[in-house]
């Protein structure tokens, strides 16, 4: 608030007044920009979690079993349900930001899903570490390999990210069913399941994982340059080229990142029951996460990014899916009931909506100056 | 002639924030000529065609058609009042076919819906008239070359029987004969007592097919002529602004450094071209040289600046850059050997809007050294003192987004990155369109200062006077081909190039 009427103040001279609408104001945008749009999105889980409290006041609580070691609660479920999708929220966000978008991620979980049930259900030592380890690493390499299609395509031939990545999804889920012949393959490897189920330090390992995860990537991307190069093609690819920008390999090298985190949303998400369901693991989740980032604050025009919100956004995504099977609503009322959710928030913090609030808040504290004035 | 007017103009003034685009213009136009305008960029010739068909509101001042004042709202106004326009680049739809193309809005309709057969003949009938025969109207659009699409979309102009057409750069991406066939039609349609409105900057072409020349310069009226009584080099004075006696003594001031030229060329091109964009061009540089590239827009000078830095891939010849065979097949290659190009569309091509003073400026430079290393705080924060300081960018802030920027400090934002990467050689495409004039002087004095410190620059600009006062010597480019190259002496004046470029070809 205070930030707003220091800005406020320096655009009362009507010249600056364009300036200030495309971009909301002249200094250090961007820190306020995002946080106050992040503000909207804890806000909307907070929100849910209220309601959810006035259904049930121990909604909250979270308790220590001694027995499985470890905390249980309804709040350490959503963090686990989050983990897949901050993994491939991350991912999206980051072609997003150049403009692109990854419509194949879901089938990718499938995908790295289908590779490592199969490779447990007939290894040689199934629930030894090292089965586990391979499975893992045969899934996520051939998602990245995947992914580096899907940014040769799009860098080198030069196709449309939405159909290249739509066709993908397509020929992704066709190929799990392909690796696992179709059937819904089970495995047994307690290793791998306790990606997915174990805990650490009381707390499930899936979703540390997938935290640790995403702050690596934004490290790296935030700490190397590889943020300001995405940022920069996603704004003006053309000018970015000029300036001696590899665009080609900065593509591929978003689409690999992108496909390889959904390869360990894939893992995340069969480890919970060992079995890679090929018509519905990751189903969809493309959709989630394209919303999870955009809540975040990244507009699907490309160029500036948080991934910080995308995570946020992720989370309020598992918060609404949680909170919609706490209130029992009904299950073919569900998408429609998210649907709402979603758009309510998008509208609230989309830019029109924020300037007309500015404008009231000035127009009020206008004519409250003329009073003190007359 | 007597006739009268079939458009006039006459005070009109329109203005946009902050920028008078049209300043008490008047213009007429008559029944059966065609009448070329002229102007350079921002003098108000769209301006003008989009008063005349309606897209802008006028602010003052009237537009009479057929002698009755007219209020033109929108398009749909300007063509019942029988006004059509074709845009340069061609506004038709490439997937739809000829046919659909040509009668879009004006389909043959029948009882039961569109009549396409009906409507196909109808536009055979149409394409016909403009000497179109044989053209198959089911076909896409987009089977045609750029020429005939032209043509179509002159057809589709003339379906509601215009008795004005408005051609924006009609013949901008049309070859020699190409531009023939367009001018026959212009002419046929001429003799039918259609007034046509001329747009190019091509002066060979305007003087071959129109008979009077409006000039336009910074929104005001300079005056209407007839083509047979302007010669080239008084049209071109026009168009700058420039009286001839004025053009001719301005370089007093100039800077006298000869670049001793006996050394090896910094870069050396031969025989580099490009299909469509530059013929096959020979060029040397030397250290610490200027050399101005001068020419209208459209002449090829900014193909060439494009091929010397590897914005463009050439298709033929090579460049040898400090005495090596160089490969310069992309930007990188170019900033790789120290090689800069500033582009001339600072928008588009230029600075990376929505990223701040400082990423602009480090962009470059970071860009080489590659994603993994990135610059540290201190570096970053030395190439921004420097040229936050060293350029006067304000407001010298270097987290503000670079959108918010005036234009003349975007530029000095976009020169600093330039310089941030140490060029051995930089290439300025129009480093001081639409900048006032403070900038302009700080950034000529900061290419004078280059050249001083041993970079060969390469300086492209339409204002001629600045090329001169500049440069070394002077590459003369026209219907993109370097036509000659004069070294600059004290005697050296606008004139000089303004002869050079009204005279070369137009025998």
């Amino acid at each position: 608030m205070t930030t707003d009427e220091t800005t406020d103040d320096i655009v009362e001279v009507p010249p600056v007044r364009e300036a200030r609408s495309t971009t909301g104001g002249a200094r250090a945008v961007p820190s306020r920009l995002l946080r106050s749009q992040h503000i909207w999105a804890v806000a909307a889980i907070v929100g849910l979690l209220c309601i959810n409290v006035v259904k049930d006041p121990g909604y909250l609580s979270i308790t220590y079993s001694s027995n499985t070691g470890a905390f249980v609660g309804n709040l350490v479920d959503i963090a686990r349900a989050a983990a897949p999708l901050i993994m491939i929220a991350t991912g999206m966000c980051l072609v997003i930001a150049t403009g692109g978008i990854d419509l194949s991620v879901g089938s990718m979980m499938a995908v790295a899903g289908a590779v490592a049930m199969e490779y447990l259900s007939s290894a040689n030592a199934p629930s030894s570490i090292g089965a586990a380890a391979a499975a893992i690493g045969l899934a996520v390499g051939l998602c990245a390999v995947l992914g580096a299609v899907n940014g040769i395509l799009i860098s080198v031939v030069g196709l449309q990210p939405f159909i290249t990545t739509l066709v993908m999804m397509l020929a992704g889920r066709g190929l799990a069913k392909v690796i696992t012949g179709g059937q819904n393959t089970t495995a047994v490897n307690e290793r791998y399941r306790w990606i997915a189920n174990g805990y650490v330090l009381g707390l499930p390992v899936v979703f540390l994982a997938s935290a640790a995860i995403a702050v690596a990537v934004a490290f790296v991307i935030r700490r190397s340059a590889l943020g300001m190069m995405i940022e920069s093609i996603g704004i003006n690819a053309e000018a970015s080229r000029l300036a001696g920008l590899n665009r080609r390999a900065l593509l591929i090298t978003v689409y690999v990142v992108s496909a390889f985190l959904a390869g360990i949303a894939g893992i995340f998400s069969t480890g919970t029951v060992m079995t890679v369901d090929v018509s519905q693991t990751g189903y969809q989740f493309e959709l989630d996460a394209i919303l999870a980032v955009v809540i975040g604050g990244t507009s699907l025009a490309g160029g500036r990014f948080s991934l910080a919100g995308a995570a946020i956004g992720a989370l309020l995504i598992a918060t609404l899916d949680k909170t919609v099977v706490f209130l029992g609503v009904p299950a073919s009322a569900t998408p429609a009931f998210k649907a709402a959710v979603i758009i309510v928030l998008y509208v609230a913090q989309s830019r029109r909506v924020r300037g007309w609030a500015a404008g009231l808040r000035r127009s009020r504290r206008k004519s409250v100056r003329q009073v003190v004035a007359t | 002639m007597t006739t009268a007017p079939i458009v006039e103009m006459r005070g009109v003034s329109i203005t946009f924030p902050g920028v008078k685009a049209l300043d008490e213009v008047d213009f007429r136009l008559l029944p059966g000529e065609v009448h070329a305008l002229m102007g350079e960029n921002g003098a108000g010739k769209s301006t003008l065609i989009k008063a005349l068909t309606g897209v802008y509101a006028v602010d003052a001042g009237e537009i009479l058609i057929d002698g009755e004042q007219r209020g033109l709202h929108g398009t749909a106004d300007a063509q019942t009042a029988g006004i059509s326009v074709v845009y340069q680049e061609v506004n038709l739809c490439p997937n739809l076919t000829i046919g659909e193309n040509v009668m879009l809005g004006h389909e043959v309709r029948g009882p039961f819906g569109i009549r396409w057969k009906a409507t196909h003949r109808r536009a055979e009938q149409a394409l016909a008239r403009l000497g179109l025969h044989d053209l198959d109207t089911r076909v896409p659009l987009a089977s045609l070359s750029l020429a005939v699409q032209q043509l179509v979309a002159i057809s589709r102009a003339m379906i509601t029987d215009s008795t004005v057409l408005i051609l924006d750069e009609p013949t901008s991406s049309l070859d020699a004969t190409e531009v023939e066939q367009l001018f026959g039609v212009i002419r046929q349609l001429r003799d039918r007592g259609v007034a046509i409105l001329f747009v190019s900057h091509f002066l060979d072409q305007v003087y071959e097919i129109s008979e009077r020349i409006t000039v336009l310069r910074n929104g005001r009226f300079v005056g209407e002529f007839l083509t047979a009584e302007l010669d080239r080099t008084d049209l071109i004075a026009n168009m700058i602004g420039k009286e001839l006696s004025v053009l001719r003594s301005i370089d007093a001031v100039r800077h006298q450094r000869r670049a001793d030229r006996t050394d090896a060329p910094v870069l050396a091109a031969s025989a580099l071209g490009r299909k469509g964009a530059i013929a096959p061009t020979d060029f040397e540089i030397h250290t610490g040289e200027v050399i101005g590239f001068a020419g209208l827009l459209g002449s090829g000078r900014t193909e060439l600046a494009r091929l010397l830095c590897g914005a463009d891939k050439a298709d033929s010849g090579t460049v040898v850059f400090q005495g090596r065979k160089a490969v310069l097949n992309s930007p990188a290659a170019g900033l790789a050997h120290r090689i800069a190009y500033s582009s001339e569309n600072r928008r588009d091509e230029g600075v990376v809007a929505d990223l701040t003073v400082r990423e602009n400026l480090v962009l470059a430079v970071q860009a080489r050294r590659g994603w993994m290393r990135r610059l540290s705080r201190r570096e970053e924060n030395e190439i921004v003192d420097t040229y936050v300081t060293g350029l006067g960018i304000r407001p010298a802030d270097p987290e503000v987004r670079v959108r918010n920027l005036s234009g003349g400090n975007q530029q000095k934002v976009l020169l600093g990155r330039w310089l941030a990467t140490r060029p051995d050689m930089l290439i300025l495409d129009e480093p001081t369109r639409g900048i006032d004039v403070g900038a302009k002087a700080e950034i000529q004095a900061a290419v004078v200062a280059l050249s001083d410190g041993g970079v060969a620059v390469v300086y492209i600009s339409s204002e001629i006077d600045e090329v001169v006062r500049l440069s070394d010597r002077i590459v003369i480019l026209k219907d993109r081909r370097k036509v000659d190259e004069i070294d600059v002496g004290p005697d050296t004046t606008t004139a000089t190039i303004v002869d050079i470029i009204a005279g070369a070809g137009a025998a």
